[in-house]
């Protein structure tokens, strides 16, 4: 039943040219957003575009926990103030500790003239949705480029370090848990200060250390603090928890399996911080000298 | 062309472009969908799902554009590589545009089989491209959505043939 009479002799391309055509569109766009970063503005576009019906999407979840809230019963919020008294009780004591001790550090980094340490500046950010990719470990959040987030700051939680925003829109940005495959985070063990690399591993919970010698000294239910000498992460978040300690002397390397600290699949509340240290300009890239000719013997 | 497969007795109106558009923009939302844990396992791409069903039923009336757009904005919906959804799709819609007749002539579990397969192209396709890029393989609970959707086109074929069958004539008698 074919209402208009299809055209004769103008039908365009055919279905193969427009594959062809549509095809190539989309392999340049891998290859431009695979190798080169010029796609950002176009990106941004889109996004917006999108952003909308993202938030649309995401609104019954959020109105579900609402209602939730709203009919918490009255036990559980009396119990929930009684151990957040408690907690409150016992943090006011520790950080009346903390504040003698920063003042201690204050002074004794004073006499060493050692740089400060600053403060860390954090803005909380509520997580939007998990992204739905199989491929990847990623979570957007609902603060971008109009609340000053930029690209490589840490994402934290209550526990400790979750990610790292990666991808920044007008509203909303995309953090790379650390657990996604690739994702390096510069730790150092808590226990004896060795540092080391914890690479994400693509699993849910299991991270690695890289490129530990077998003979370094880590061992089961150690804590992996960051180290902060990558300029990103600020200094002495948790992150992770040594769990499988495996050496082989086949290998060079030891095997170390650890945990994240922080609920990385779990959170609905994060915080976003912003590393304010001054760091020296990075050294240039001596340019490669051509090797030198060996001395010829005799 | 008239569609002899579904209801022979039945004379279907034309689809409303209006439609086309809502039934789309409804199967971006879907996907966008807060979905975690095993629910996101078992979700169709109902993107996917929804341009085949247009391609095989209406393939001149949509085509690649709107798949290669969805796709775009799949990608940037996922944090995705730019590009691996607007690729698979427009391969989709390729597929149900040249075997538009022959998905047609078949009816009930065939049909559901054709689709099933392409859908699993679908994936295939978005699969190579991320071992491309360097991703592991997910593990074989990443197909299960092509088979969840090849359950639901019979229920999505006889909904998006509803606004078109015709209304009763109040001046017919009888």
């Amino acid at each position: 039943m074919e209402h208009q009479a299809p055209p004769f002799f103008k039908t365009g391309p055919t279905p193969l040219a427009r594959l062809l055509i549509f095809s190539a569109l989309s392999a340049a766009l891998l290859v431009a957003d695979a190798r080169f970063s010029f796609l950002i503005p176009l990106r941004q576009v889109a996004a917006a575009i999108v952003y909308p019906l993202q938030r649309i999407a995401a609104a019954p979840a959020s109105i579900v926990q609402r209602i939730g809230d709203f009919f918490a019963t009255h036990s559980s919020l009396r119990e929930e103030n009684a151990r957040l008294a408690q907690e409150n009780f016992s943090s006011t004591a520790r950080l009346q500790q903390l504040n003698a001790l920063a003042a201690e550090n204050a002074q004794l980094r004073a006499l060493i003239a050692a740089r400060e340490r600053l403060e860390v500046k954090a803005l909380a950010a509520e997580v939007l949705y998990t992204a739905r990719d199989p491929f990847s470990r990623k979570v957007i959040i609902d603060k971008g480029l109009r609340d000053d987030v930029k690209a490589g700051q840490a994402v934290v939680d209550d526990r400790g370090v979750v990610g790292q925003v990666t991808r920044i829109y007008p509203w909303h940005s995309e953090v790379t848990l650390i657990t996604d495959k690739g994702q390096l985070v510069p730790v150092q063990n808590l226990r004896n200060g060795l540092r080391a690399v914890l690479a994400g591993t693509g699993n849910d919970g299991a991270l690695e250390l890289r490129f530990v010698p077998l003979n370094a000294d880590f061992q089961n239910e150690d804590a992996l603090v960051t180290s902060g000498i990558d300029g990103i992460y600020p200094p002495g978040l948790p992150v992770a928890r040594v769990t499988h300690v495996e050496r082989n002397a086949a290998q060079l390397f030891a095997r170390i399996t650890c945990t994240p600290v922080a609920g990385v699949a779990s959170h609905t509340q994060l915080l976003v911080v912003t590393e304010s240290r001054e760091l020296p300009p990075r050294p240039a890239d001596e340019p490669r000298q051509p090797r030198a000719r060996k001395p010829r013997k005799g | 062309m008239a569609d002899i497969r579904a209801a022979p007795h039945e004379i279907l109106l034309p689809v409303k472009a209006g439609f086309i558009v809502v039934t789309l923009v409804a199967a971006l939302f879907a996907n966008l969908l807060p979905w975690s844990g095993w629910l996101l396992w078992l979700k169709p791409d109902f993107v996917a799902l929804i341009v085949l069903y247009w391609c095989i039923e209406e393939p001149r009336r949509i085509g690649f554009i709107a798949a290669w757009l969805l796709g775009l904005f799949m990608d940037v919906a996922d944090g995705a590589l730019f590009g691996q959804h607007a690729l698979s799709y427009t391969i989709l819609a390729y597929a149900g545009i040249v075997l538009h007749r022959r998905v047609r002539m078949f009816s009930g579990t065939p049909q559901v089989l054709h689709v099933i397969l392409l859908l699993l192209l679908n994936d295939l396709i978005v699969l190579a491209i991320r071992a491309a890029a360097g991703a592991d393989f997910p593990g074989f609970q990443y197909f299960i959505g092509s088979f969840v959707a090849g359950a639901l086109w019979p229920l999505l074929g006889t909904l998006l043939r509803l606004p078109q069958r015709p209304r009763p004539d109040p001046y017919h008698a009888g």
